[in-house]
């Protein structure tokens, strides 16, 4: 199924919950709405035609400039990204989905952003998910066992978020 | 004496307690420094909870400050046993989002070097798991071979471990003078010596009993919990990057003809030359994981003496390294290899300047890791490492 | 048969008595005086010491050299000059200067007094042990079982030093080493009392002396059972004195040091005497019990082995034959722990109950079967062969505190045929 079609089925088949997308690009993809992921995940592993029965890689990007000089000339609004990559090995192609999320929950800085976890839909994304939360903090509700996972479980605040500035010391190791 | 039943003696049964202990990170065998807390009823072990995470060094936001071409250090240093294929990976990451062509000649050269790497990350982990299984001969037979490679890997890049070989855009230097026919020598020693690995591990009857129905991974798991390499084909699942994977990737293997190491209708390609299946295995066991690697051993060397030739053949140059500041296009772009221990992805998100936005590295071995709590559930203790070292991972990619 | 088991100041014939006569003659005593038999058993004592001590050094310096060439490697070749024979010595001296730890959780008691308990089993072992005709420090008419008995103690210090250590790691160990030793004791046991059966004693001068002259009156050609029996007590023995594929109870891949993680210095390098020295207590029962103790595939020695004083010559030439068998014993054992995997903890146990037990089994009925009927083998076939009974029967009438020194009765024995 080529890239386009695939797009194209997913935007009829959820309509509105399929906020945009792009078949042009190095890697298709389309974005989806937060609160429907799981829906649209479970829907892309079931279905016959498409049996996305791996889930490469989550990853979170974080878009946000802390120098206010180069802020101001930024192309987009300060935002976090959640992208997944599929993969099927039955049928041999790939997509990814982009999901987009407030860098903080509310706007209220120190509360992590939430969206649904699809540990349920594929179990690889139990891991995958306890790194996201803990290098970029998004919170994955329903997640079973959302620890840390390659930080130390007292470590403060979430390295790959751009504002992140590394502790001065952690148990009386300097830290910059 | 006591007549009839005394309702004051109560029979006791042996109350045991469930111990938890602590396997790592300062454990002979946890490939560097996992740690598995393990629930264990004497020596059954109950529950297997992994922690990693003790050689973390955020090498993705490490990346976010640096160019593509000053990264690629930082992917030597994630599996530092196949550096080469690391570098791979992220150079054809880099050259996706630029949309970069190579010229024939720097694709065979890549084949050669990603297939002598698979080679040596193979053998350390074949011996890493006779070590794990309490012989030690194999390894130090595995590094004897293993050294050559390195020797050779030496000539091409001047380093032994962290080679920083492969660059977006080619390789930092062409395959020194006569090192194809070295290669070749070396190929023709390795090929009897093989044997003897499958003399000593494959066939041997102590290792079968260890490893054959232990650690069972069903295909359907090892697909849920996203494996991949050795230990997705030790389950029986035909998938290899190299063959189903992206064509910017396949197409470095266009022309060269191998087939994908699982097993079809109780058979592996060509593995009557092999030993055989012993009748204890079960599809998707540790017997399974380790034989794959040895046949893609076999695979590999194939495919090099496939390389050579069209090396030799290949005309122009074997590519220009980009600048080291080189400008990205804007844009992301995910490839996945083949690495050794599974596919290895890596993700860049560029804004248009030379230093990436973004830089994730998927790892095989995080994936492979994660899927240990289900197979060590209600084994003993001494098929923790059994498992763990079939799985054949390595810290430094889990934990980056 | 009288048991003078552990009577160790006894007035016993064999090297013994003729140290302690010649200390009271030294001292103008009687020459049963009990002094001299004091002196005389300390003489042996510490020249046991000495065998175990040096016999540990060379074997692992052995250990090393055979593994390194095992494994495409040189081992070690600087200390003590070209082949670094003297490397073990230079680790025992720095075990020695190292810092004497003990665990915080540990019970120091049971912790210092394991590796010492160890070593004493293994030593005593050592007692009973004929380096050639006479030549042990008590020649117990039941050395065979002795010997079994003591090596069976071993695993008390393994025990406690698991137990004792406080550590996870080192319980497993020692739990492991109770349930693997008590095991392998019964099947060991077995495998002994063929050769037992055959020669029909357990005094481990006269099974060696039965088989004297051409090597097939070696016990092991003695019916076709035994070569299974040998194979079957190897392994069992193996698996007593915890050598790989066996060697559980300290499985590095697995239990990290198994009951020594915690030791370190001296301690730990007491708990490898012992291993050695069990080592060496198997193997050279295995060449007694087997492989014509110190005789040599043929008899050179046999023409003065009856002469009063030349007999010492030859006492001596079957000593170096006595201590080459087990050095090659010791040998094989190196070799199969740098070939073989090891195995897992119940399958060691399956090993031992499904297989070496009945194995030992119907070769000792067979053996019986065999002895019974007379069938002839390899060894009835020899030229001018000692009668096995012959031997046993001067034995037994023999009484051990009568004057005639052990050799002279094994000459008459001998003359009579």
């Amino acid at each position: 199924m080529s890239e386009k079609s695939l797009l194209q089925l997913l935007q009829s088949r959820f309509g509105n919950v399929v906020t945009g997308g792009d078949a042009d690009a190095i890697d298709p993809w389309i974005q989806v709405e937060p609160q429907s992921l799981l829906n649209v995940c479970t829907y892309l592993r079931d279905d016959n035609k498409l049996r996305f029965d791996l889930l490469n890689c989550i990853t979170g990007v974080d878009y946000f400039e802390p120098d206010a000089k180069k802020a101001a000339k930024s192309p987009w609004q300060p935002h976090t990204e959640l992208v997944y990559h599929l993969s099927s090995i039955a049928l041999k192609h790939t997509l990814v989905i982009k999901v987009v999320l407030p860098r903080w929950k509310n706007d209220q800085e120190g509360s992590l952003p939430e969206v649904d976890s699809v540990s349920s839909v594929w179990r690889t994304a139990d891991w995958h998910e306890r790194e996201v939360y803990d290098l970029s903090g998004i919170f994955f509700q329903g997640h079973p066992d959302l620890r840390r996972i390659l930080c130390p479980e007292d470590w403060v605040g979430h390295p790959l978020r751009k504002d992140y500035q590394m502790p001065l010391e952690y148990h009386g190791i300097r830290g910059r | 004496m006591a007549t009839g039943f005394d309702s004051r003696v109560v029979e006791y049964d042996v109350r045991t307690d469930e111990m938890l202990v602590n396997m790592g990170p300062q454990h002979p065998s946890t490939h560097g420094v996992l740690r598995l807390v393990l629930r264990t009823d004497g020596e059954i072990v109950s529950e297997v909870t992994p922690h990693i995470g003790y050689l973390h060094r955020c090498a993705e936001k490490i990346g976010e400050n640096l160019t593509p071409r000053q990264w690629i250090p930082y992917t030597d240093r994630m599996d530092y046993l196949a550096g080469m294929n690391m570098n791979l990976g992220w150079s054809l990451a880099v050259e996706k989002l630029m949309g970069l062509q190579l010229p024939d000649k720097a694709r065979h050269l890549r084949v050669i070097i990603a297939e002598l790497g698979r080679i040596a990350s193979h053998l350390v982990g074949m011996g890493a798991y006779g070590l794990d299984l309490g012989t030690f001969s194999p390894f130090l037979y595995a590094f004897r071979e293993r050294e050559k490679i390195l020797d050779l890997f030496e000539e091409v890049c001047g380093a032994r471990l962290t080679y920083s070989y492969i660059t977006p855009g080619g390789a930092t230097a062409d395959l020194p003078p006569g090192w194809i026919g070295r290669c070749e020598a070396f190929l023709n020693e390795l090929v009897p010596i093989i044997s003897d690995y499958h003399n000593l591990l494959t066939s041997n009857a102590i290792f079968i009993k260890r490893t054959c129905g232990i650690g069972v991974l069903s295909a359907e798991m090892a697909i849920d919990y996203g494996c991949s390499g050795p230990v997705l084909r030790g389950s029986g699942v035909d998938y290899d990057l190299r063959r189903d994977g992206e064509e910017r990737y396949t197409e470095m293997y266009d022309g060269y003809s191998f087939e994908v190491i699982a097993e079809r209708d109780g058979h592996y390609p060509k593995d009557h030359q092999y030993p055989k299946v012993p009748q204890d295995a079960v599809l998707g066991d540790c017997w399974h994981r380790f034989y794959v690697r040895m046949l893609e051993v076999m695979q590999a060397i194939d495919l090099l003496r496939q390389g050579f030739d069209r090396y030799s053949a290949a005309t122009g140059d074997w590519g220009t390294p980009i600048k080291l500041t080189q400008k990205l296009p804007k844009g992301e772009a995910y490839l996945e290899t083949e690495a050794p221990r599974g596919q290895m992805g890596f993700y860049l998100v560029s804004d248009g300047s030379s230093i990436p936005w973004r830089v994730r590295a998927r790892s095989s071995s995080f994936c492979n890791l994660s899927v240990t709590h289900e197979i060590c559930r209600g084994v003993p203790i001494a098929d923790v490492p059994a498992i763990v070292g079939s799985l054949d991972i390595v810290m430094g990619e889990i934990d980056r | 048969m009288r048991l003078n088991v552990i009577l160790f100041f006894g007035k016993h014939p064999g090297a013994k008595r003729i140290v302690a006569e010649f200390i009271n003659s030294l001292l103008s005593l009687s020459s049963d005086h009990a002094l001299g038999y004091v002196v005389a058993s300390l003489i042996h004592c510490v020249l046991l010491l000495h065998v175990i001590a040096v016999g540990a050094l060379v074997f692992i310096w052995m250990e090393r050299k055979v593994s390194g060439r095992i494994q495409d490697r040189l081992g070690p070749t600087r200390v003590g000059g070209r082949f670094g024979w003297l490397q073990t010595l230079a680790d025992g001296l720095k075990l020695i200067t190292k810092e004497d730890l003990m665990p915080g959780a540990a019970d120091p008691l049971l912790f210092r007094l394991a590796p010492y308990l160890s070593f004493a089993a293994s030593f005593t072992a050592f007692l009973a042990l004929p380096f050639a005709d006479g030549w042990a420090a008590q020649v117990l008419n039941v050395g065979a079982f002795f010997v079994l008995a003591v090596l069976g103690l071993e695993v008390f210090g393994v025990i406690l030093a698991g137990y004792g250590s406080g550590s996870k790691w080192s319980l497993f160990g020692g739990m492991r080493e109770a349930a693997q030793v008590v095991s392998y004791e019964v099947p060991l046991g077995l495998c002994v009392l063929v050769p037992v059966t055959v020669c029909g004693t357990l005094n481990l001068v006269t099974i060696g002396n039965m088989q004297a002259g051409l090597f097939t009156n070696w016990l092991i050609f003695q019916n076709p059972f035994m070569p299974i029996v040998f194979l079957a007590f190897f392994t069992c023995a193996m698996a007593s004195v915890n050598r790989a594929p066996f060697d559980l109870a300290e499985a590095e891949s697995e239990l990290v040091a198994g009951f020594h993680t915690e030791y370190s210095g001296l301690r730990w390098s007491i708990f490898f005497m012992a291993e050695y020295g069990s080592m060496f207590v198997v193997s050279a029962l295995a060449a007694i019990l087997f492989f014509g103790a110190w005789h040599g595939p043929l008899p050179v020695f046999a023409s003065i082995s009856a002469s009063p004083y030349l007999m010492h010559i030859a006492n001596l030439a079957g000593c170096t034959n006595f201590i080459l068998k087990t050095v090659i014993g010791v040998t094989v054992m190196i070799w199969i722990r740098w070939t073989l995997p090891r195995l897992r903890i119940d399958q060691v146990i399956t090993m031992c109950w499904k297989y070496c037990v009945p194995i030992a089994a119907f070769c000792l009925v067979g053996t019986v079967a065999w002895e019974v009927t007379g069938l002839p083998w390899i060894g009835d076939m020899t030229p001018n062969r000692n009668p096995m009974g012959s031997v046993r029967e001067h034995w037994a009438q023999d009484d051990p505190v009568a004057s005639t020194s052990h050799s002279v009765v094994i000459a008459e024995g001998r003359r009579n045929d």
